[in-house]
């Protein structure tokens, strides 16, 4: 694995270089696309426990992503209106402090994958698919019809919140504060990967029966990635929300949850840093074919096509030749 | 709330059921034989409306516009068959979700290219417009009647198709077990290109009758085709009966629902209250649903094993 850790940092070390070098340039716009990729892949991460290390072919993870996008809008809007969400039982104040923001979106997130989880992984295979695609459709749904924050036409927020000791407003401080939340992603899925509890989850992907016989249970192991998982895409969601200093339902639609699953699978399932690798190349495509051509898309599918029938290993498979796995 | 709305809302849900019931049933049957689980099912029901909307346009005739949707969403259905979906029947199920949500961009875009982006409009035939009085004295439209009738029809021939006739033993066959109606001298690469073609042109023909009550565009597959996955899940993977079941549950549930409840809110709380809670609720009602059938059932309500 020598040459993939290499090309792991390389490809760290690029997203971190690339907007510092914007930033002496004076590019914000370069800046912020490195700040949408390092968000884009801390949802690819999260969705990445699930997927390559569980094995759970999520197409709802969307879901958590908006939560956290919901999150982030509805506590900061009431915050800039000076009205507390609720005042019984006990008074809970909107916030535009990040810190708190995040805890709200992990939590909402993670109660949200606690819910699906424990439905969906009743099922699995087909079933599954469908019913995470499905659950995400319920919120997204929701979400349009649910008009005290915006209904179909979103949640606008009119100044990006708060961090301590930061100034957010400020391109390069903001992408810090993603960067860093990417690396802490990053650093924990690896340690999550080679812990007991990641080696128990890997082995139930490849065969269910013999973890079942030394005793342990695959359903409680893959709910447990799943209240994981969920929450680091929630995480995202709540930045990415931020970033744009708006929340729709869009978050929520499928296509996102398409989008996330396109990270994972460009780089390659299972890697740790696909997803970094599939969001980068994900928002450069839609950079550059997006200014040839307004139906950049097709291209995208092209690409999405040939990658799922001739290329397996997704694209850090070409670079550090095949293998890989969690 | 009078005795002749419930009934309306019943024919309405009804109409809704027996649409998803042609989409649903394409999509399961294509579960069922080939395993295979197809996202782009929605583009297809768009190339039909497309299709529809394109030949009503060019000769005024709703019925060759019918058929139009028919023969287009076929042949596009067995061109991606042969060029895409045949590399993808032993390859697990995360690569099929990728290749045909690839498929779905290239389908959405193209058409987008094509035909631009703003709708079209298929005008329901004079022939077929306007009110019919049924019993009871209820005034119901007699495109949305012929929907029921077209769909039911259609349905009905599905079933004689695969209980009656050799092309439908050969599906059986070929769900029960591929390998040996192959050694059996079955050409199933074909069977598998008929199939899909199959399901493909009853996408197709649902797109275009819903097409003419709403706007034709880039897109309108794709809540259809959820939908149509809540209904398979609900009816059981791979039976054409239970999409049938699951189809008029879903169409019932999410009508009557969308009418109901917020009246039924209305009873208990302030009308402007009653109205976002009850709409967001009846949103959400056929997915409530789903998890509680599958709570009893994890694998649907005729569904064998996943």
């Amino acid at each position: 694995m020598g040459r993939e850790r290499l090309f792991n940092a390389a490809m760290l070390l690029a997203l971190l270089a690339v907007p510092l070098l914007a930033w002496g340039l004076q590019e914000p716009f370069i800046i912020t696309l490195a700040t949408k990729v390092a968000i884009l892949a801390l949802a690819g991460v999260g969705l990445n426990i699930a997927l390559g290390l569980g094995g759970l072919v999520s197409l709802g993870h969307a879901a958590f992503f908006g939560i956290g996008g919901y999150a982030m809008g509805t506590l900061a809007s009431h915050a800039q209106n000076y009205e507390p969400l609720f005042s019984w039982p006990f008074l809970f104040e909107g916030s535009n402090q990040m810190p708190l923001i995040w805890l709200t979106a992990v939590l909402a997130s993670a109660s949200g994958a606690l819910v699906i989880g424990a439905l969906s992984l009743r099922t699995s295979g087909v079933y599954f698919i469908m019913i995470t695609l499905a659950f995400c459709q319920m919120l997204y749904y929701f979400a349009i019809s649910w008009s005290a924050y915006g209904g179909e036409d979103g949640l606008s927020i009119w100044v990006r919140n708060e961090m301590p000791g930061l100034n957010t407003l400020d391109p390069i401080q903001f992408f810090a504060v993603a960067f860093g939340v990417l690396c802490l992603a990053l650093w924990f899925s690896a340690r999550l990967a080679r812990s007991a509890f990641g080696l128990a989850l890997s082995a139930a992907r490849q065969s269910e029966e013999r973890v079942e016989t030394v005793g342990l249970a695959p359903f409680k192991l893959r709910l447990v990635a799943f209240v994981i998982s969920g929450p680091i895409t929630g995480l995202a969601g709540a930045l990415f929300a931020d970033l744009n200093r708006f929340v729709s339902p869009t978050m929520l639609s499928w296509h996102t949850s398409g989008e996330i699953m396109i990270f994972v699978i460009l780089g390659g399932v299972g890697r740790l840093y696909g997803p970094l690798v599939g969001a980068a190349v994900y928002i450069l495509l839609e950079h550059l074919l997006g200014g040839i051509s307004e139906y950049w898309q097709i291209f995208l599918g092209l690409l999405l096509l040939g990658m799922v029938l001739f290329a397996r290993g997704g694209l850090i498979g070409a670079p550090v030749g095949s293998g890989g796995g969690a | 709330m009078s005795f002749i709305l419930i009934l309306e809302q019943v024919l309405n849900g009804l109409q809704f059921g027996v649409m998803l019931f042609l989409m649903a049933a394409g999509l399961t049957l294509v579960f069922g034989v080939m395993g295979l689980i197809n996202l782009a099912h929605g583009s297809l029901y768009m190339v039909g409306a497309f299709a529809a909307a394109a030949v009503a346009g060019l000769t005024g005739s709703f019925l060759l516009a019918l058929i139009a949707s028919l023969a287009a969403a076929a042949a596009a259905g067995a061109l991606v068959e042969v060029t895409v979906i045949r590399r993808l029947y032993d390859r697990d199920h995360l690569d099929q979700v990728l290749a045909t949500f690839a498929l779905i961009l290239i389908f959405s875009e193209g058409t987008r290219w094509l035909f631009g982006s703003f709708p079209l409009f298929l005008d329901v035939p004079a022939y077929l417009s306007g009110p019919v009085t049924l019993p009871f004295g209820i005034q119901y439209p007699l495109y949305r009647l012929a929907i029921i009738a077209i769909g039911l029809v259609v349905g009905a021939g599905l079933f004689w198709l695969i209980a009656r006739t050799r092309i439908g033993v050969q599906i059986r066959a070929g769900e029960a077990d591929r390998e040996m109606i192959a050694a059996l001298g079955v050409d199933i690469s074909k069977l598998y290109t008929v199939v899909f073609a199959l399901g493909a042109a009853l996408a197709g023909l649902a797109g275009a009758l819903v097409g003419a009550i709403q706007s034709v565009q880039v897109g309108m597959g794709e809540p259809v085709l959820i939908l149509a996955f809540v209904v398979i899940v609900i009816g059981g993977i791979g039976s054409i009966k239970g999409a049938l079941v699951g189809a008029l549950l879903v169409g019932l549930t999410d009508t009557l629902g969308g009418v109901f409840l917020p009246r039924l809110f209305a009873l208990m709380l302030e009308p402007a209250d009653a109205a976002s809670l009850g709409a967001s609720l009846a949103s959400m009602l056929i997915y409530i649903l789903m998890a509680a059938v599958l709570l009893v059932r994890p694998s649907g309500l005729f569904g064998g094993s996943a």
